[in-house]
């Protein structure tokens, strides 16, 4: 199936059209069972060896809902500054198809566990506030398997193959409200805010939010009104945008794809479409059904959910520092501007340098570590920085080396370079590569002779009182050392020899 | 009494993925209007100070501890599919041919 799609360029497109978007977020609990059942959620276990009477819609069977479940709901919910509701009941969402079981999801309708919240995104160095509609309960589906298509895609497929596992595993939908105001920098807020809030699960320890994984997965509603219009267009669905690139891409070409209709006066058709992560491209998938066609109705199996106050409070109070929060604090703390974060951040490398600080380096050399030789190393080798196979406490040991003066810059990096090839802790590499720096007068002073007999004139030079030529010298030593020399050592010696004061 | 129109059958029947044929749209649309009627008498006889009852007793935050509980074998699980396929349960098409 192609689909070619006329596209206007971005520039124009903005130029005539102001973007409107809303996100849903769906974020698998790292809970260790399902949503209403006893059935264990660990990935990678064979098909369909993880489901119950209750997960596989069978009569008679009952559920029940996972404290874990609601408590994470909760702690979603306080972290995005939302208000949680006293009372609230699941309503079942009825669709027939075979990724459900039951024939019907179990979710909320319009009494979400949390509601009217904000979560704050930084885009180019400024605050953008994302206000956040819901956040409410609901389970997973099952995994299919098109069999007989060309490419394992349910179009052409001759049938499909289901596997339960997943079906009933919890999730969180986190629903924005319309972000309007975004205008030429959608794509990016739309990315910042994925972002922002992968980084506030995994803080709030409820979820890795892997998105690679699908433990994170975003739809990204996008439309356009002409600008200056109030009034909102017709939107698209674009559903499991699952990288933050993705997402960026996603809401870019809709904006382009939107314009291009609208300005050929065309309609934008209420649908829901697919991403393609190959080209960046979206195309239609199946008109989307009103929210009525779900006859959504609240479940009777459950009963309402109702957190006690007393109980939401003591949620809020033991919330861990949010990553805005830590940011802003360690940037204070390290006293680095504006761009030197972004950079630290772009780089990945906040975690690391944490670990390196609370390892014991000075938060200057940390940082200058992992920005520089590190994150190059790991640009080289397309690695994220994280997965770099040197722990914080080694990076923190050849801070260490450098402050007494074991080793120099030059020496630092390649203990660096050895550690990475798993040569061992920086204590054993300077060991057994005699990485050291050489600073008893013996050893050196062989090598500054050598230096001053090699470099008659440039010693005749200093002599002569012009005490910047020394540095060809230590240059000299350094070389024939290979850079082992303590320079500043060396230094002091040729001076010495040629009898001029420093 | 607001009944049931054929049309709303014919709608439902797709929601279902249910292949309804002409005589069937007559016949359920009957059907349901009845039940609909029935079940609206309800309304008939609460007033304004019955709220609407989703759960007969006044109970809240039943919950589960985290706990997992033996699953089903796949074989037992799989015991009531019409089809199966690679341990997995075999269903036709999903969408047609358009």
């Amino acid at each position: 199936m192609t689909v070619t799609e006329d596209l206007v360029s971005y520039e124009d497109a903005l130029a005539a059209y102001d973007p409107v978007m809303g996100l849903e977020v769906h974020v698998e609990l790292g809970t260790k069972t399902k949503m209403f059942c006893g059935c264990s959620t660990e990935l990678g276990a064979p098909p369909n060896s993880q489901t119950c009477p209750t997960c596989l819609g069978l009569p008679g069977s009952l559920p029940v809902v996972n404290a874990v479940g609601v408590e994470s709901a909760v702690k979603i919910g306080l972290a995005l500054n939302c208000e949680i509701a006293e009372w609230c009941r699941f309503a079942r969402k009825n669709y027939f198809y075979p990724d459900m079981p039951k024939n019907f999801q179990t979710s909320q309708y319009d009494e979400p566990i949390a509601f009217n919240g904000y979560l704050d995104v930084e885009v180019d160095g400024e605050t953008f506030r994302v206000e956040i509609e819901r956040a409410h309960m609901e389970e997973d589906t099952g995994k299919s398997t098109h069999i007989g298509g060309a490419t394992g895609r349910i179009h052409g497929a001759q049938h499909s193959l289901l596997d339960y596992n997943r079906a009933g595993i919890p999730l969180i939908e986190i629903v924005t409200k319309p972000i309007v105001g975004a205008g030429a920098k959608a794509p990016e807020v739309a990315k910042a805010y994925v972002a922002e809030l992968r980084e506030l699960i995994k803080t709030l320890g409820v979820s890795e939010a892997r998105m690679e994984m699908g433990q994170m997965r975003c739809d990204v509603n996008l439309s356009l009104r002409p600008i200056g219009e109030e009034k909102f267009g017709t939107r698209s669905e674009t559903k499991n945008v699952n990288s933050l690139r993705s997402v960026e891409r996603a809401v870019r070409f809709e904006i382009q794809r939107h314009a291009a209709v609208l300005s050929a006066g065309g309609k934008i058709v209420q649908e829901t479409r697919h991403f393609h992560e190959e080209h960046g491209s979206t195309t239609s998938g199946r008109i989307k059904e009103e929210a009525e066609d779900y006859r959504y109705f609240p479940e009777p199996d459950l009963v309402p959910v109702a957190p006690p106050r007393e109980w939401v409070e003591e949620l809020r109070a033991g919330l861990p520092e949010l990553p805005r929060v830590r940011r802003m604090r360690l940037q204070a703390e390290w006293g680095i501007s504006d761009h030197e974060m972004q950079s630290v951040l772009n780089a990945g490398a906040i975690d690391s340098i944490v670990a390196t600080i609370d390892a014991g380096a000075p938060a200057d050399q940390a940082r200058k570590w992992w920005m520089g030789e590190l994150a190059r190393r790991a640009n080289e080798s397309g690695t994220d920085l994280a997965a770099m196979p040197i722990s914080a406490a080694q990076v923190a040991r050849v801070c260490a080396l450098v402050a007494e003066g074991t080793l120099n810059d030059k020496l630092a990096r390649q203990v660096i370079e050895a550690v990475l090839l798993g040569e061992g802790d920086p204590d054993q590499v300077v060991e057994q590569r005699g990485l050291a720096i050489v600073s008893d007068d013996s050893a050196l002073g062989a090598a500054v002779d050598d230096a001053i007999a090699a470099n008659p004139a440039v010693a005749d030079k200093v002599r002569d009182g012009k005490v910047a030529a020394a540095g060809a010298l230590v240059g000299a030593v350094m070389k024939a050392t290979r850079g082992q020399a303590d320079a500043a050592r060396a230094r002091e010696l040729i001076l010495e020899r040629l009898g001029v004061q420093g | 009494m607001p009944g049931i129109t054929r049309e709303e059958v014919a709608h439902l029947g797709r929601l279902s993925r249910l292949e309804l044929k002409d005589e069937e749209l007559d016949h359920f649309a009957e059907q349901l209007d009845e039940i609909i009627g029935a079940v609206a008498r309800v309304s008939e006889v609460a007033g304004e100070d019955v709220p609407p009852t989703s759960h007969p007793l006044p109970l809240t935050n039943v919950m589960r501890p985290d706990t997992v509980r033996p699953s089903l074998t796949p074989e037992q699980a799989l015991s009531g599919a019409p089809a199966q396929e690679q341990q997995r349960f075999k269903v036709p098409q999903i969408l047609g041919e358009d």
